[in-house]
């Protein structure tokens, strides 16, 4: 494709050459510039989108970390410098630790599951039976129903008295759960919720990573005579590292990111036993009737920075991987 | 059919069902009748229906639905203005710096929306947008538009050059080119990209609830966080209004496997 695309290109120069003859300096850095200005165009309006609709609310929101903003503030516009002391109070603050735990308990089980079963899937979708198309399909449900639907249905499930899971639990002897509202298993609540949310989208692309490994590779193997767990270990799981890679980045930022499920199901609750960054940012945002916008800010801030650490890491990672 | 796929085809259905089983749920749910709704052990099948949660829906959520209608229509039509030439640019115009772009594209859509919610708040406040459904059409337009440009991008790299090098021998100038030519060979990627824009817009909650939470027109996910919220019991009309949400998630799935599978080229270049 790539190869068949660049001979086009090359035929096309060739071609423009031949009819144009050689057009002088001067008119090729003109008619170049004039090109760049085109191409510019097109983008411009994104450009300026982005500036309008992305930088200045980050803007705004570093602005507000750095200040002590109350609601009065904002008709005022008056808010008296604070420099960091946003950010030590939210460090110091009781909820700090309990809320960075909670972030990392959830982030990485939900990526492991999610990632574990998502390429479990693919690799058995990829074996070609009767309507494995369309059951694929239809794995892709979860992951585009809306957030709140997800979260209001997971919550009645899961309901202590009248959920179908318990009652299913029930049956096989085990004991009433307060999923919801023991502290005990409230983050486990929404971990299962959001795990099952997460798998249709792990699932797609490592299918698409089995697709863009040549089918010849594993013929050479299985005439090699290894198996399916050899094969599976030694020559798709290694192939598949750099999808591998990319699905875990993906899943790190969008699990980093995740509100809905949680304050739909917990708000964050019983205490700080599901409360993540996320949640208490919003708490301290909007989530009262007194918000303290600054903390809240902080709190956003410091998501940002952990999620461009991690990203960082990946890109260091993956070019040490591409030199050896 | 060798007996060894008839068995892969009966696991397959079995995992199918077990993930869907929710979605089940949510609909036996939205039929169940109150008086059943605490019932030990719930009823597995819907016995015994009733459409009464739904009836709720007519009477309470449609002008909900018809604001996220709204709302949905208008971050599509902002997300294709705004990212199709700029996909077609980034693709084929090659702009000085664009792949600083394509980088910040990619940054962008890793900035949690609680903290892009307290941006717009902030500035909505003072510009008097809060609780309007203009102000909810550009926030949630960010969730769609960097995703937009680099969808149009990988699409539109695809469109053989032979197409663009004719347009333009034909005389046809930058703008012609892209709208007589490059938007009626892309129309998979605008489908692909409403049907998401859409869905993004229609399923936001984050930014409904901080930025239109007094406002006159709210959308669907208001309306469910109201029943929700209100502790209202009637589990069976929540679960219909959720059910009626996610009606466009369906209509994306069985569209947009019809058009995503399709080649993007497929048909405007034969050879």
């Amino acid at each position: 494709m790539t190869t068949e695309q660049s001979k086009a290109r090359s035929a096309a120069r060739n071609g423009d050459g031949a009819v144009l003859a050689a057009p002088s300096r001067a008119q090729r850095a003109r008619s170049r510039s004039r090109a760049q200005l085109a191409a510019w165009g097109f983008i411009a309006p994104v450009v300026v989108y982005l500036g309008l609709f992305y930088a200045y609310p980050l803007y705004r929101n570093v602005d507000l970390s750095i200040r002590s903003y109350t609601l009065a503030s904002f008709i005022t516009g008056d808010a008296p410098f604070a420099g960091f002391s946003n950010y030590v109070n939210v460090i110091e603050s009781s909820t700090f630790a309990p809320a960075l735990i909670n972030t990392t308990i959830f982030v990485f089980a939900s990526i492991a599951f999610q990632f574990a079963i998502g390429l479990a899937l693919a690799v058995f979708f990829f074996r070609s039976f009767r309507l494995s198309g369309v059951l694929r399909a239809l794995f892709l449900v979860p992951w585009l129903l809306p957030l709140l639907v997800s979260a209001s249905t997971w919550s009645w499930m899961l309901d202590s008295d009248s959920g179908v899971v318990n009652s299913f639990l029930q049956a096989f002897g085990i004991g009433q759960i307060d999923w919801l509202t023991s502290p005990r298993w409230s983050l486990v609540a929404v971990l299962i919720a959001n795990i099952w949310i997460g798998i249709p989208f792990n699932l797609v692309i490592m299918y698409s990573g089995l697709q863009s490994i040549s089918a010849e590779v594993f013929e050479a193997a299985a005439i090699d005579g290894a198996n399916g767990w050899q094969r599976f270990w030694r020559i798709t799981f290694p192939l598949l590292r750099p999808v591998s890679a990319i699905t875990l980045l993906l899943g790190f930022v969008y699990t980093l990111k995740v509100f809905d499920i949680i304050w739909i199901m917990t708000r964050g609750g019983p205490g700080t036993a599901s409360t993540t960054l996320a949640i208490w940012s919003y708490q301290l945002g909007f989530g009262s009737l007194l918000p303290d916008f600054s903390s809240a800010a902080a709190v956003g801030n410091l998501l940002i920075i952990i999620a461009v650490i991690f990203s960082l890491v990946y890109i260091r990672a993956r070019r040490r991987l591409e030199l050896t | 059919m060798n007996r060894r796929s008839w068995w892969l085809t009966a696991l397959g259905v079995l995992f199918t069902a077990v993930m869907l089983f929710p979605v089940y749920w949510m609909i036996n749910v939205s039929l169940t009748k109150t008086s059943n709704m605490r019932k030990s052990p719930p009823n597995l099948i819907p016995v015994d229906a009733t459409l009464s949660g739904y009836a709720v829906v007519i009477h309470q959520q449609l002008p909900y639905l018809g604001t996220s209608l709204l709302i949905g229509l208008g971050t599509v039509a902002l997300t294709l203005v705004l990212a199709a030439p700029a996909g077609y640019s980034l693709a084929k115009l090659r702009p000085r710096g664009g792949g600083a772009l394509s980088f910040v594209l990619l940054i962008a859509q890793m900035i949690p929306a609680i903290v892009m919610a307290m941006g717009f708040y902030t500035i909505y406040i003072k510009l008097g947008l809060l609780n309007t459904v203009w102000g909810l059409i550009l926030a949630d337009s960010t969730i769609a538009v960097p995703f937009g440009v680099l969808i149009f991008a990988a699409f539109m790299a695809r469109i053989p050059d032979e197409l663009l090098q004719a347009a333009r021998i034909d005389g046809a100038g930058t703008f012609r080119t892209f709208a007589s030519i490059v938007v009626p060979v892309s129309r998979n990627a605008i489908v692909t990209v409403s049907l998401f824009a859409f869905l993004w817009a229609w399923s936001d909650f984050l930014f409904a609830n901080t930025l239109d939470g007094g406002g006159s027109l709210q959308p669907i996910t208001l309306g469910i966080y109201a029943y929700i919220g209100n502790n209202n019991q009637q589990w069976n009309a929540i679960m219909a209004t959720a059910v009626v949400a996610s009606v466009p998630a369906a209509v994306l799935l069985v569209i947009a496997q019809r058009y995503v599978a399709a080649g993007v080229t497929a048909g405007a270049v034969k050879d």
